[in-house]
């Protein structure tokens, strides 16, 4: 690691002023730090946003849920309200990286870096989730674009998640063998207006709704629905673990077993 | 604890301080003045170095020193060499290229060192190391070794045309290829055994501290063998002479052969203590560990197995293509023959064998002995062409091993080896029983129902441990012999402490060679200590790999033993009155047997020191030194059945049971024996499914380079292990040991891939089978 300055921010307000420059925000840092060990990122100053109270919190008000976006993935995975009112999204939570990890890691966190290969993305593209910042409100579905690529603009700093609580809502995420991280993995959910599917770790543009998915289950929400689903192997990554057709394949097995996760 | 002797599943006394985190490892030694090292790595597989430029990184804060390959030739440093010499079939000597530990003008793979930088602090080596600029011209890189071989391939050393190192072969050729021509059936395969990458869990580090006033230096190192690297770096490397060096390879976490050889880092640590006057530390990090420790397997091989009308195999014929990487490591030529087609017969009668090796330069890090060393490359491929025969022939494949067993000994094998001892039917039957063998059917067929694909698969291995005689190694061209030594110190008080020529990097031998003397005496085990890895403490030794330290060092240990109880007698014949035959040693006395005369060891003890009352002209104190060479190498075998469900969706494969009976020799401490198979079946798990060292074919960077991308085995992809052992007590040995430390990952990966290829029918399966791979293989079987 370089040498590097760290601040801790006493709120957002004082984040923002602190960011200069090439410095990087830290939310968790279980991107950045293993980046910065081998050299391979070199801020100059990292602001940590972990210790923001406005930024900590999980809260489920009747028909909605809004996590702070420096909620740890262990608090996300544990806490009772949300667990009873979307569990997919605990279940998520609770399956990512190892517990060093979930205690370390946020929401914020991660989905600021949109790793093609991150869970929470898929989940709340699939949610149809708002994304807040200190500047503006953002939809999921402009929020994420392309491999570790975000609408934030410079300095601008997620505060919060929310979304509608959905009536069903499922994930499966096949890990790859080494990192863990998702080879791919599915989130389902329905709600009144009709039923997404986001697909994580597969597609070579960073996570994407499924239209044949969809498609199958907005007829019926049953995991039979997909099994004459065919899912091109165009756009999907290739690489060591696993080649695109194989991908093609999991992205069908997991959004089954999402579906059959969301019916309980 | 108390006496605890011979076959006592005794907890192990080293684990209370690895486990409370008071371990001593290379890292932890601080030296007053010690300062820090990074190196400079070639960021290509191949290129030639123009000109280095070290001005602007002399001058970062905390520099002291910044030195190239130039000076460490200038100063005498020697290449690294390959201690053991293998001819081609034409009596030409193995073309060894050279190996400078520090590239001078040319680096021949990625991580291939160039340049040393010692500053006060490692974040300032590492800075000023990112400033030495090094103008490279890139050449062209071939990785595979059978690319590598073709014409056009590009060149590695001017020494090895066409990158071939040695054209070698063992056995009958012309009985061979007739036998095949004569046979009734003949099963052929090409069986890839792919490169791992050794992954110790404490990385290689080294500290060099030269002492002015003294002349002399000492070497702490992450060593499986310390005397070994004294030696070589004294007699080859130009290091030091050998009584102006001293070696110390303190706990060192984890070897699996990876830390046999001498790497350049810690002949570049000791020289460049002297050049910049201070002690230089150096400690790996993992990418430097994936990138440089030497890897393991790497073989290509086509097999020939045939069989006559009675279904007995008649001939086997191997061809085979083994990468050595970039350089040649220091035992790296040993393995793929004498490690490896020695063991072709594996366990069965087979009248004919043929193998020719051909070994290979490519722009990889080189690859030398690890976890198994050749052995596992022989059964992967014995193993996986017997099983397959038995599906060509359709009969079990159990039945098929029984036809063929060999069941009279000694049995002298077509290729070198005379078995000693064994009996391979009686493991096949503790396997078969434990698993449930004739059982399967039903299981499959239960698992068919629930969606899942079950496979059986099956592995009867032999293998080699103790290399030995060294006159019968020094024939075949070893640099060196492979005895141990042992000395045995009985202090005043009857307290013993033993130093062992051997290394314990993990395998428990302050506990396991303790309890050889406590209950051979009868004295606690915690009055036993263990002395090892000091090249001052211990005068000589060939260290620990190939499962020896049982078989070789506990055999030292006992003879020195031995002499000990001789001279005691004696001193306590002399001290009763009485005559030395009557003497024994029972309950920590030694007594007139028949008699309650008896005198206590530590009084003997103190009579040896105190000299007040000897046999007349007998030397005082009590300490005896022994050197055991051993007459043959040892051979332990064992069945390995595994059985497994995959999920037809992903291809998953789920490991649910796995036997192992094994035969390793009388046992000293099971519970360290088993605790010893468990993790080689681990690491053959992960040779089988998970583990695979990739590098990019064209530009040679090597894309396992961390834990993102390279598999290891979790807790979770291993099974509850169900172990047995049948054993024959070794022969050759005064304890009967055959040694237990590689038989897991030599005898697993067959097991596991045959039981994979019959779960999902399509036997057209490389390592590591993982998901993706086992999912296109059903959807091949699927179509066919």
């Amino acid at each position: 690691m370089y040498q590097v300055n760290y601040h801790r921010a006493a709120s957002v307000a004082d984040a923002a002023k602190k960011a200069k420059g090439e410095a990087k925000y830290l939310s968790g840092g279980m991107t950045l730090i293993p980046a910065m060990k081998v050299r391979l990122a070199s801020p100059g100053d990292v602001i940590d946003l972990m210790h923001i109270k406005e930024l900590k919190g999980i809260k489920v008000s009747g028909k909605s849920v809004t996590i702070g976006a420096a909620a740890t993935h262990a608090e996300v995975a544990t806490n009772d309200k949300l667990m009873k009112a979307c569990p997919a999204v605990s279940y998520l939570a609770g399956h990512i990286g190892d517990p060093h990890v979930r205690h370390r890691g946020t929401i914020g966190g991660s989905i600021a870096n949109n790793d093609p290969t991150a869970d929470y993305p898929a989940a709340l593209l699939a949610l149809n989730a708002t994304i807040e910042t200190n500047k503006r409100k953002i939809s999921a579905d402009k929020f994420f674009t392309g491999l570790f690529g975000t609408a934030l603009k410079d300095g601008e700093i997620v505060t919060a998640v929310s979304f509608d609580i959905p009536a069903k809502a499922g994930y499966a995420k096949f890990p790859n063998p080494a990192s863990r991280y998702a080879l791919t993995g599915v989130f389902v959910a329905k709600d009144k207006s009709g039923v997404r599917a986001a697909v994580t770790g597969a597609g070579d543009d960073g996570v994407f709704r499924s239209k044949e998915i969809e498609a199958a289950i907005a007829k019926k929400f049953e995991a039979a629905a997909l099994d004459d689903v065919k899912i091109p192997a165009k756009n999907l990554m290739s690489d060591l673990h696993a080649s695109a057709e194989y991908r093609a394949n999991l992205i069908k097995v997991m959004a089954k077993r999402a579906v059959a996760a969301a019916n309980g | 604890m108390g006496i605890e002797g011979i076959g006592a599943r005794v907890a192990r006394k080293e684990d209370k301080r690895f486990i409370t985190g008071a371990g001593r490892y290379v890292d932890d030694m601080v030296v007053p003045g010690m300062k820090h090292a990074a190196f400079v790595r070639s960021p290509y597989a191949h290129a030639d170095i123009k000109k280095i430029d070290v001005k602007k990184a002399s001058k970062m804060p905390g520099v002291i020193a910044v030195l190239t390959g130039k000076e460490l030739k200038a100063d005498g440093i020697g290449n690294l060499i390959c201690g053991w010499m293998i001819h081609s079939k034409d009596g030409s000597p193995m073309k060894m290229g050279a190996w400078s530990p520090l590239a001078v003008d040319r680096v021949r793979y990625v991580g291939d060192a160039v340049v040393i930088v010692v500053a006060d602090t490692k974040g300032q080596a590492r800075d000023a190391a990112e400033a030495v600029n090094v103008d490279y011209k890139e050449r062209d890189a071939v990785t595979d070794p059978v690319a590598a071989l073709k014409s056009g391939a590009p060149q590695l050393h001017p020494e090895a045309a066409n990158n071939l190192i040695f054209d070698w072969a063992l056995g009958d050729q012309a009985a061979t290829d007739a036998a095949i021509k004569r046979a009734a059936h003949v099963t052929k395969m090409k069986i890839v055994n792919n490169r791992l990458v050794p992954n110790a869990m404490e990385p290689r580090a080294a500290l060099g501290h030269y002492d002015k006033a003294e002349d002399h230096y000492t070497c702490w190192t992450t060593s499986q063998n310390p005397h070994l690297a004294r030696l070589v770096m004294s007699a080859f490397y130009n290091v030091a002479p050998e009584n102006k060096l001293r070696v110390i390879a303190p706990d060192v976490g984890g070897g699996f052969g990876s830390k046999i050889y001498i790497y350049p880092e810690e002949i570049v640590c000791c020289w460049a203590s002297k050049r910049a006057g201070v002690p230089v530390k150096w400690v790996a990090d993992r990418t430097e560990s994936f990138l440089t420790d030497a890897h393991g397997r790497d073989h290509v091989t086509e097999v020939q197995m045939a069989f006559d009308a009675d279904k007995k195999i008649v001939a086997l014929k191997v061809d085979t293509i083994a990468n050595l990487g970039a350089y040649m490591s220091l035992f790296s030529s040993c393995v793929p023959t004498y490690l490896y087609a020695t063991l072709l017969s594996g366990q069965y009668v087979i009248p004919a064998i043929h193998c020719n090796v051909r070994t290979v330069y490519t722009n990889t890090s080189p690859v030398d002995a690890y976890r198994g060393a050749g052995r596992p490359e022989a059964t992967f491929l014995l193993e996986r062409v017997i099983e397959t025969a038995a599906r060509e022939l359709k009969v079990s494949p159990a039945e098929l091993r029984r036809r063929n067993f060999i069941k009279g000994f000694p049995y002298q094998t077509p290729v070198i080896m005379n078995y000693d001892a064994g009996d391979y039917e009686a493991s096949l039957n503790a396997a078969m029983k434990t698993a449930d063998y004739t059982g399967f059917e039903k299981r499959r067929a239960e698992a068919k129902k629930r969606g899942r694909l079950r496979g059986i698969g099956m592995s009867t291995y032999i293998e080699a441990c103790g290399l030995a005689p060294s006159a019968a190694v020094g024939s075949l061209g070893a640099g060196v012999g492979l005895w141990e030594s042992a000395e045995v110190r009985v202090n005043a008080v009857g307290t013993i402490e033993i130093l062992t020529g051997s290394h314990s990097h993990g395998q428990g031998h302050e506990t396991t060679f303790a309890q050889v003397a406590s209950g051979r005496f009868g004295i606690p085990i915690e009055q036993v200590s263990i002395v090892h890895g000091d090249t001052d403490k211990v005068q000589m030794g060939m260290g620990t790999y190939g499962s020896r330290s049982g078989a070789v060092g506990m055999s030292a240990i006992v003879k020195a033993l031995d002499k000990i109880e001789a001279k005691a007698k004696k001193i306590a014949a002399h001290l009763l009155e009485a005559d030395e035959a009557d003497i024994v040693i029972e309950d920590g006395a030694l007594k007139v047997a028949g008699t309650d005369k008896n005198v206590p060891w530590f009084q003997m003890a103190l009579a040896a020191y105190t000299a007040h009352n000897l046999p007349s002209g007998m030397e005082p104190g009590l300490k005896e030194t022994s050197f055991y060479d051993p007459s043959n190498f040892t051979f332990p075998a064992g069945c390995y059945i595994c059985e497994v469900e995959i999920d037809p969706d992903t291809g998953v494969t789920e490991i649910v049971q796995f036997v192992a009976a094994d035969d390793f020799g009388n046992i000293i401490n099971p519970m360290i024996v088993e605790g010893q198979v468990h993790g080689g079946i681990t690491q053959g798990i992960g040779q089988a499914l998970l583990e695979g060292c990739h590098y990019d074919p064209e530009t040679g960077q090597l894309i396992t380079a961390s834990y993102n991308d390279y598999t290891m085995p979790r807790a979770t992809d291993v099974p509850y292990f169900q172990l047995s052992t049948s054993n024959t007590p070794c022969p050759s040995n005064p304890l009967g040991i055959k040694g237990c430390g590689e038989a897991g990952a030599i005898g697993s990966p067959p097991a596991v891939i045959n039981a994979v290829t019959d779960a999902i029918g399509n036997n057209k399966l490389t390592m590591p089978a993982t998901p993706s791979k086992v999912w296109a293989a059903i959807r091949a079987a699927a179509k066919h």
